[in-house]
């Protein structure tokens, strides 16, 4: 038996998915991921697949330790999303849903940066419909938002990719590193554009606003979905091709500080959870800079973590949304009363999100903390601290405090429904699980682990951190200094591109209305006569075009090529279906 | 206690309070305990007696009230974006 490229799998039953209905289309769906994982173990070192094109041979399929975490964490991934989005009649959603997951496996299992950027825009138009099939007008200008951002990164990355390749003659997806950007040479320049397109996908510090803007505006199962892939494939890209970049531990540093202060004072709980992501991202990308053993298995395995606790956390507050119709702070409040499984679940996913013992976040987030410290880095290591706290404050409390607690809103909405419960209550186990038993994650990730988190002092001094941290909460709860949910916006960095640039673009239009009546107009009558000479002379009919439109040319040469391409890679895509 | 309303467990204040006296005795016995338990100090600042608990309690003050600052000048109406 051969194996297959990963995203084949989930391309491959997207489109079964697509034309299947009913309890069919459910098994299906459900055994995409299995099959995939079964296919994932039997998947063999190295470079599995590749195909030539011109002078390069792209990599469709590489393996490495690396990656191959990553393919378990978005097999996983997927099977806990499809089954919380299981009562979901809505086929675009299922089927977009699955190719996206599709397209996260054949970002990380790319061995060149060509193949990376066809994924990536996959990754892009893929997850848009998430955000689209909630149907509102809202959603829809977040999504048109999401979608220029998503691919302008991939445009940023393949021009990095182009100029890399003149310079150096590699498209390999592995070690880039920052090289210092030369003016007068441009040299280094393609670096710093893959950088920077990664960064943007990321979530880096004022291009993260994609982030909190789309993921509240997506459906209550697509933002589980979206939580999962984008970021993550970011964070696996960085891991990769910039592992020990200074410059990444400030970055990071700087994420994991400024979403807190944005977390306590936003009233949408599920936009809150995407500043926290952004937060948690911001300690992956920490240790990703340091560049240690230690801190980038930290990274690796945080990122796993996060996949997991995240999702659960966008679960739960995607159940209040779907039964009560609004995921406000200030709308809601008491639904322990009626969905208690809900938020249970919560609470294990805030607990873990806030590093407690025995919980998924705390074995990751310590190895990067220590490898902080070490590194000598202290005054970042006291940035984590803090945010560490800021953390267990708007996840840890916030959440599932504003949700389930706080005043009794009134509303007694249903418990979730079974699928949405079933879903998660795995991701809850897989928290505890990891947290109880970290070895088996350890076990896999890309270095030997050494590193031990349940020794006496590290429990004690993070239970202190996290104990009294809740402390100050309650204080300024009872104090009633501690701000209130409000029905609002927080403007961040996306006023730019939401108010600023279109008032200027406004003013010129504008401008160019009071242009238009005047000589505008006069130099439109020229412009017609000319046109309308040139096209009697020039035109279809004109007698110096005497030839038949180019149209039905273009489509024969169309076919030829597309033959001739099929003919060229004949073997490599007998075998990309066939198995290798 | 089941009466015609259900009670629940939260919906009595004095069940509240006891879940916080609780929780302050178990602040303070994590407390206690660092005279117990032998440190090893990667930084100088760990060694200080009770500087995760401070630092935890301060850090959170100093985010609240800086977000207070943040709320006064980046919070707008709900339909600032849509005019």
């Amino acid at each position: 038996m051969g194996s297959w490229a990963p995203f084949l799998i989930f391309f491959l039953g997207g489109g079964l998915v697509a034309v299947t209905r009913g309890m069919l289309r459910t098994y299906i769906m459900l055994a995409i991921p299995i099959i995939g994982a079964a296919n994932l173990y039997w998947l063999g070192n190295g470079v599995l697949l590749s195909l030539p094109l011109f002078d390069y041979t792209l990599e469709i399929v590489k393996v490495d330790r690396l990656s191959i975490l990553f393919g378990y964490l978005f097999h996983l991934a997927a099977f806990i999303s499809i089954i919380y989005s299981l009562h979901v009649r809505d086929n675009m959603q299922a089927v977009s849903a699955i190719l996206y997951a599709g397209s996260a496996l054949g970002a990380v299992f790319a061995g060149d940066m060509i193949t990376l950027f066809v994924f990536w825009e996959l990754l892009a138009l893929t997850s848009v419909f998430l955000i689209l099939a909630r149907r509102t007008k809202q959603s829809f200008d977040s999504s048109m938002r999401y979608l220029i951002i998503q691919v302008g990164s991939g445009v940023i990355l393949l021009a990095g990719v182009i100029i890399r390749a003149y310079d150096t003659g590699s498209i390999a997806f592995d070690q880039i590193g920052l090289d210092v950007f030369d003016y007068t040479s441009a040299k280094g320049l393609a670096s710093w554009l893959i950088f920077i397109a990664f960064g943007i996908k990321c979530g880096f510090p004022f291009v993260h606003n994609w982030l909190t803007d789309s993921y509240p505006a997506a459906t209550p199962t697509g933002t589980v979905f979206l939580s999962a892939f984008t970021t993550k494939v970011a964070v696996y890209a960085l891991a990769r091709s910039f592992p020990g970049t200074e410059l990444l531990v400030y970055i990071g540093a700087v994420m994991t500080m400024f979403p807190i202060y944005y977390a306590v004072i936003e009233n949408d709980l599920r936009r809150v959870l995407s500043y926290s992501m952004i937060n948690q991202i911001g300690f992956m990308v920490v240790g990703i800079g340091i560049g240690t053993s230690l801190s980038i298995n930290g990274a690796v395995s945080h990122a796993f973590n996060d996949v997991i606790f995240k999702g659960l956390l966008f679960m739960a507050m995607g159940a209040v949304l779907m039964r009560t119709g609004t995921a406000k702070g200030s709308d809601l409040g008491g639904l322990y009363k009626s969905m208690p499984w809900t938020m249970r679940f919560c609470l294990v996913g805030a607990a873990s999100i806030s590093a407690f013992p025995l919980f998924s976040g705390f074995v990751s987030k310590s190895m990067i903390m220590s490898a902080a410290i070490e590194e000598g880095y202290p005054i970042v290591w006291l940035a984590l601290l803090f945010a560490s706290a800021g953390v267990l404050e708007h996840a840890g409390i916030k959440i599932p405090y504003f949700a389930f607690f706080a005043h009794d809103s009134g509303k007694r909405p249903k418990e979730a429904p079974l699928n949405m419960l079933v879903a998660m209550g795995i991701a809850a186990a897989v928290c505890i699980f990891i947290g109880v038993y970290p070895w088996v994650l350890y076990s896999m990730l890309p270095f030997p682990v050494e590193y031990a988190p349940y020794t006496l002092p590290h429990v004690l001094t993070q239970m202190q951190l996290l104990l009294f941290a809740s402390l100050a909460v309650v204080t300024l709860m009872l104090l009633k200094v501690y701000p209130p949910e409000l029905p609002s916006v927080n403007i961040d960095a996306e006023w730019i591109y939401r108010k600023a640039l279109p008032a200027i673009a406004a003013w010129f239009v504008s401008l160019g209305a009071r242009f238009r009546s005047g000589a505008l107009a006069r130099g439109q009558r020229w412009l017609e006569r000319t046109f309308n000479q040139i096209y009697r002379h020039h035109g279809p009919q004109g007698i110096f075009a005497r030839t038949w439109p180019t149209g039905s040319a273009a489509f024969w040469t169309t076919i030829m090529l597309a033959g001739y391409l099929l003919f060229y890679f004949s073997g490599s895509i007998q075998k990309l279906f066939v198995g290798f | 206690m089941d009466t015609q309303e259900k009670q629940y467990f939260l919906d009595n204040p004095r069940n509240v309070k006891r879940l916080l006296y609780a929780f302050y005795t178990v602040c303070a016995l994590s407390v206690g305990a660092e005279f117990f338990v032998k440190r090893y100090v990667e930084h100088p600042w760990e060694a200080l007696p009770g500087f995760y608990p401070i630092y935890g309690f301060f850090s959170i003050i100093i985010l609240v009230m800086l977000s207070l600052v943040l709320r006064k000048l980046v919070m707008r109406k709900e339909t600032y974006y849509d005019g």
